[in-house]
């Protein structure tokens, strides 16, 4: 029996699911700032930030109305824990992309960058996985949210593999360490990213079977 | 034909004694109450009722203290608090129902739309006619079929077209949200109905007289939940349209269909505000313990 109160939990969806949109929109636009070397972009990025955060303020408000008057048992007070620290989580990541956007102002300002090591690449995989950690939510796919910690492990290599070659650039090249430092912060941001994308995908899966697979070798990723 | 029923004054037509000078429809603001108890309305809210300094006797027991508040027209309002809070004699007076207690007297005013209920010259059976009052146990009268009991009302007073009565029985038992159950059977027992549609019942009942106000005390503590479940749909359904004050020892239920929630505590009223305040971040720490489950 649909009750009158239950639209609630539709909105609550929707505004969980904009918020997804928002973050991998502010994602792509940092990503495309910074290889395109276009600045310009890095304000849509600060504007999305500003709606992510409002965003993030409006989820939690309705999950703690909804928990307080509505009494949710069962999968809906899974989707109030789950949409919590879901909301967090995207909201981190927006703030990760806004500081790439920034970094890449910052870049600008040493010139063109020669070369960006592996930083495409974990764009693309950090995209990717926040993408399907937001589509297994929207489409309820626990096997779809399963592969996506699977699927970390390739980011953390790589921002290891950049570390390794920045870090060198810079023994080599003092004379970039200020671009080549910027740089190894735009890859810590990207494995940061995937690393939400990766929370996100647990607890689509907790709020689908019920059960709790962060730190299990269910979904075992690299480990340092 | 309508004018028996709805909209009716509340002096009788011949023998009572002039109705009082109404109050005006928005009254002045009450004397300055405690922080934690808002009886100042929104502004231009239709008020239902204005209670006023209302305290309740029986004897020598005061059941309610000193009770003032402002009850909005066209929505839920909830009354809670423990067991012998006064909250049920408080809803009771609403539609002079506590008079039937022997001993029972008041002092205070109660403004319904801006006429004093206990005014001279008032009648009490009118004021419950258009204050209808649900109780917590389902009372269909024994003797009478589904049909008879919904236009028992109407009958009562003189009400005979068919036509009428039967347009009026329907459209109470959809209001009700009973009619698809009942349609084909009309002419069977009242009694013979579930417990949740024994209540549906009672409510289609009083709907039937076309009420501007229902009381309902603790109408769904007899019920399973999904009977409960369905009262309270009904409820949501009804406030377009009907002012509705419950009293319920369910906070829960509380919460889920109330716009506004008043707290009762050995007779006084402790906190009136908007349901989501009461229940996320009550003022008064009294309410804080009893809609956390700290009280005792």
């Amino acid at each position: 029996m649909k009750r009158y109160f239950h639209h609630e939990l539709e909105d609550l969806r929707k505004h969980l699911i904009l918020m997804g949109e928002r973050t991998i929109d502010s994602v792509r636009l940092s990503m495309q700032s910074l290889l395109a070397d276009d600045v310009s972009m890095a304000g849509q990025v600060i504007a999305l930030d500003d709606e992510i955060d409002r965003l993030e303020v409006l989820i939690d408000a309705e999950c703690v109305r909804y928990i307080t008057l509505r009494q949710p048992v069962a999968h809906d007070v899974r989707l109030m824990t789950v949409a919590m620290k879901t909301n967090h989580e995207l909201e981190r990541a927006g703030d990760e992309a806004t500081s790439i956007a920034k970094r890449a102002r910052r870049l600008a300002e040493f010139g063109k960058v020669d070369e960006f090591f592996n930083i495409p690449r974990m764009g693309d995989l950090a995209l990717e996985q926040l993408r399907d950690a937001m589509d297994s939510f929207i489409a309820e796919d626990v096997e779809k949210a399963l592969l996506v910690p699977k699927r970390d492990k390739e980011v953390d290599d790589l921002n290891r593999d950049n570390y390794v070659k920045l870090t060198d650039k810079i023994s080599g090249h003092p004379e970039t360490s200020h671009a080549t430092i910027e740089l190894i912060f735009i890859s810590k941001s990207l494995e940061r990213i995937a690393d939400h994308a990766t929370n996100i995908a647990e607890e689509v899966v907790y709020l689908l079977k019920g059960e709790d697979v962060r730190h299990t070798n269910e979904v075992r990723r690299s480990v340092m | 034909m309508n004018s028996v029923i709805t909209n009716q004054p509340f002096v009788m037509s011949d023998t009572a004694k002039p109705a009082a000078e109404p109050a005006p429809v928005h009254p002045t603001a009450p004397t300055p109450a405690p922080a934690s108890t808002s009886a100042t309305p929104a502004p231009k809210q239709e008020i239902a009722f204005d209670i006023q300094d209302l305290s309740i006797f029986y004897g020598s027991h005061q059941a309610v203290k000193n009770v003032s508040m402002l009850i909005p027209a066209g929505s839920v309002t909830a009354i809670i608090g423990p067991s012998g809070c006064g909250k049920s004699t408080a809803l009771r007076a609403l539609n002079r129902m506590h008079e039937l207690t022997p001993g029972a007297r008041h002092t205070g005013k109660i403004l319904m739309k801006g006429q004093d209920l206990y005014g001279p010259g008032i009648d009490a059976t009118v004021v419950r006619r258009r204050v209808g009052m649900i109780f917590q146990k389902s009372n269909p009268f024994p003797t009478l079929s589904i049909a008879e009991n919904v236009l028992v009302g109407l009958r009562l007073n003189g009400v005979k077209d068919k036509a009428f009565l039967s347009k009026r029985l329907e459209e109470s038992l959809r209001m009700a949200a009973l009619w698809d159950e009942v349609k084909d059977h009309l002419n069977r027992p009242g009694t013979g109905l579930s417990g949740g549609q024994q209540q549906r019942l009672c409510i289609a009942r009083a709907l039937a007289v076309r009420p501007e106000i229902l009381l309902m005390d603790e109408p769904c503590s007899a019920l399973d939940p999904i009977a409960t479940a369905k009262v309270e749909e009904l409820i949501h359904s009804l406030k377009s349209q009907y002012t509705v004050v419950i009293v319920t020892h369910n906070m829960q239920q509380a919460a889920r269909v109330s716009e506004k929630t008043a707290f009762f505590y050995m007779g006084k009223l402790i906190e009136y505000a908007p349901t989501e305040q009461i229940f996320m971040n009550p003022k008064d720490p009294q309410t804080e313990a009893y809609v956390s489950g700290r009280f005792g």
